[in-house]
């Protein structure tokens, strides 16, 4: 019965299961170093989900919809950056606002966009490597946006490892009065980590309903962008281990669907509860070491800044 | 040059003003809404606010009202507590269905004994169902300091499958013909949370409600609970300072929010909703996050809250029958009323001065 998971199989769709979480937790990352709390992921997502896929569908362009997909995310980005970094508002309750906003709004522009199929996304024609026996089918034969969010990946750590910009959006993460008096513009930095923090999300949306399912439903993100957030905890503001969350957690998501269809005696319901269960259980175990979480998350995660002076 | 001057406490005035000011910006910016989907933003605005009131149904939808509200109320009263302390239980959805599960689970236990104790046996039961929900995320919060926003919010989509496994498991009615879904409460008379007086739309959840929002102000004013809750959210160091133990506060936060999260769920399990199915769930548990905020956190603000995104529930319905309007509209419509309020809170935490900053600079 469990033997007739088929391994390859199983690395390759974890490949594809991880993206979406991939794609936003990275960006969420970047903007929690810049000491942000959006809890909006949720929200960027699924409105990056309905509007990459219309856009995709209007234009018959994957290339677009991905486009439409992390504009829109961007620009719901930029109400919560209006909100927070303009108006003061308190972040939690803004991020919060802006998953239940963006859950309304989904729903509402996607009227009418049930059951199409999108535009295919082309899969990366890597030559001779597809070609290569088990490694092929299992790391090489997927759709470009799979590699290039493994290249964000790369790219959002060598940004904030090696670049003078990525130093001083850490330091506005860790201690945004200093980062002021150096003249260093707070509001600014935040806002455009902000951006590009809905932008991944939006992509992360729209490879789940262009790619992934890939049809729309409402709520189709499940919980994608809050299991995200928790996979930044996790990963300790890391990107490599960003991504070793994200395809941990898309392992768990893949296995739960195939012991599913594999007919394994445990109710459907409570194989579909194991992904969220083991991102609790993951949380725990990593906050319980109180002094690494309070090492490692940036200083002012949260906190507004005013400049009084 | 317009700039934001900090105010040392916030503004009285504005604290109250800025929900009025936040409904009339979203009744504009709704209308807008409406109009980009060819919907006449007048009627759809009247239909939502001014129909379900005094409109041809009226009669229909005014008993609706309690109904709707009864959960909101209940749910975002417990949920200010938390907000206030600066514990974000946002899982309320979660311990509203497991409070829903343990109350009908109670009920369906004693099916058909006829007796005065069931009723009283399922409030308990709904109670310690949600309490038992929201106690997860305070114990991991206390012990191994795990994020309660992540851990409740993960919780709510556990309970949704727990949810669709009793539906289709160990609740379903054994003469449901095979259909998912447990046996009707309304046809159990002992377990029936029936309208205390006909065509009112008051039952026992509403009452629970009222006493809910009572008991709150009392202990949120007169207190010494409400003090080290309005001073942990305040000035966390200072509460430690007086003494405030953070841990006894999470429990009792999330605790409390839980167990009324829970008492909603079974009253409509038992009434309006009178059964089990796999979408029980109606995202009361989100909604209420707004009610507590338009409310200020505030019993009695949550009670008006409450009463008006009842109304907006219930003209919403009516806007869809009318108006052909989508039913998603209202969601997107009571999100943007937070957003509108978050930003208008502006007001009153800050002084808008126009020209240069007087003195060295």
């Amino acid at each position: 019965m469990i033997g007739s998971i088929d391994p390859v199989l199983l690395v390759a769709s974890l490949m594809i299961a991880s993206t979406p979480i991939l794609l936003a937790a990275i960006g969420e990352m970047v903007v929690e170093k810049a000491g942000v709390l959006n809890l909006g992921v949720e929200g960027m997502m699924i409105v990056g989900a309905i509007c990459g896929f219309i856009a995709a569908v209007k234009t018959g362009s994957p290339l677009a919809g991905f486009l439409g997909g992390a504009l829109a995310g961007a620009a719901m980005a930029a109400l919560f950056a209006l909100l927070t970094q303009v108006f003061q508002s308190n972040q939690v309750a803004t991020g919060l606002a802006l998953t239940l906003f963006g859950l309304g709004l989904s729903s509402l522009i996607g009227q009418g966009y049930n059951g199409i199929r999108p535009p295919a996304t082309a899969r990366l024609d890597l030559g001779p490597l597809s070609d290569i026996p088990v490694l092929g089918r299992m790391l090489f034969s997927h759709d470009w946006m799979v590699y290039a969010s493994l290249g964000l990946v790369a790219a959002v750590w060598a940004f904030l490892r090696y670049s003078r910009a990525g130093l001083i959006l850490r330091a506005v993460g860790e201690s945004h009065d200093a980062a002021h008096a150096l003249g260093y513009r707070v509001v600014r930095i935040r806002v455009l980590a902000l951006m590009f923090g809905g932008a991944c999300a939006g992509l992360g949306g729209a490879y789940l309903s262009l790619v992934r399912v890939p049809q729309w439903t409402e709520g189709m993100t499940a919980g994608a962008g809050w299991i995200a957030l928790a996979i930044v905890v996790f990963a300790s503001w890391k990107a490599g281990r960003v991504l070793l969350g994200a395809y941990l957690f898309g392992g768990v998501t893949v296995l739960q669907l195939n012991l599913q269809a594999a007919g394994v005696a445990i109710p459907v319901q409570y194989l579909s509860m194991a992904p969220y269960l083991i991102t609790i259980l993951v949380l725990v175990v990593i906050s319980a070491d109180r002094s690494r979480v309070a090492l490692n998350a940036p200083a002012m995660l949260g906190r507004n800044f005013h400049a009084s002076r | 040059m317009i700039r934001l001057e900090r105010r040392p406490t916030p503004s009285r005035f504005w604290t109250g003003a800025t929900p009025v000011l936040a409904v009339i910006a979203t009744m504009i910016a709704g209308g807008i809404l409406f109009a980009a989907l060819g919907k006449n933003p007048v009627e759809a605005i009247r239909t939502i606010f001014w129909d379900p009131l005094f409109g041809q149904f009226a009669s229909y939808s005014r008993p609706q009202l309690l109904v709707k509200a009864a959960p909101l109320i209940l749910i975002a009263v417990g949920l200010s507590f938390g907000f206030r302390a600066g514990i974000w239980n946002i899982g309320a959805e979660g311990q509203y269905i497991i409070g829903a599960i343990f109350g009908a689970a109670m009920a369906l236990a004693f099916y058909p004994m006829d007796a005065v104790i069931v009723f009283p046996l399922m409030v308990l039961a709904g109670a310690a169902g949600g309490l038992a929900w929201a106690m997860i995320p305070a114990v991991l919060k206390i012990r191994f300091n795990t994020s309660e926003i992540l851990v409740s919010l993960m919780l709510v989509y556990v309970a949704g499958h727990i949810l669709s496994a009793m539906a289709f498991g160990a609740l379903r009615n054994p003469e449901g013909m095979g259909f998912p879904g447990s046996r009707n409460l309304q046809q159990y008379p002992a377990a029936h949370n029936a309208e205390l007086i006909a065509g009112s739309g008051l039952h026992w959840g509403t009452v629970t409600a009222f006493l809910a929002v009572i008991v709150a102000y009392v202990v949120m004013q007169r207190h010494i609970l409400g003090f080290q809750i309005r001073v942990a959210g305040e000035a966390p160091r200072a509460a430690r300072f007086a003494g405030v133990n953070p841990a006894r506060l999470t429990a009792i936060c999330l605790g409390t929010s839980g167990a009324l999260a829970g008492l909603a769920g079974l009253f409509e399990v038992s009434g309006p909703s009178g059964q089990i199915t796999p979408d029980f769930a109606s995202g009361y548990g989100f909604t209420a996050i707004i009610v507590a905020f338009l409310g200020r956190l505030n019993p009695l603000g949550i009670l008006l809250a409450g009463l008006l995104m009842a109304l907006t529930y219930i003209g919403g319905e009516l806007a869809q029958l009318t108006l052909a309007l989508p039913a998603a509209a209202i969601q997107a419509f009571q999100g943007m009323l937070l957003f509108f309020l978050l930003a208008f809170d502006m007001l009153s935490n800050f002084r808008i001065r126009i020209g240069r900053p007087e003195g060295a600079q």
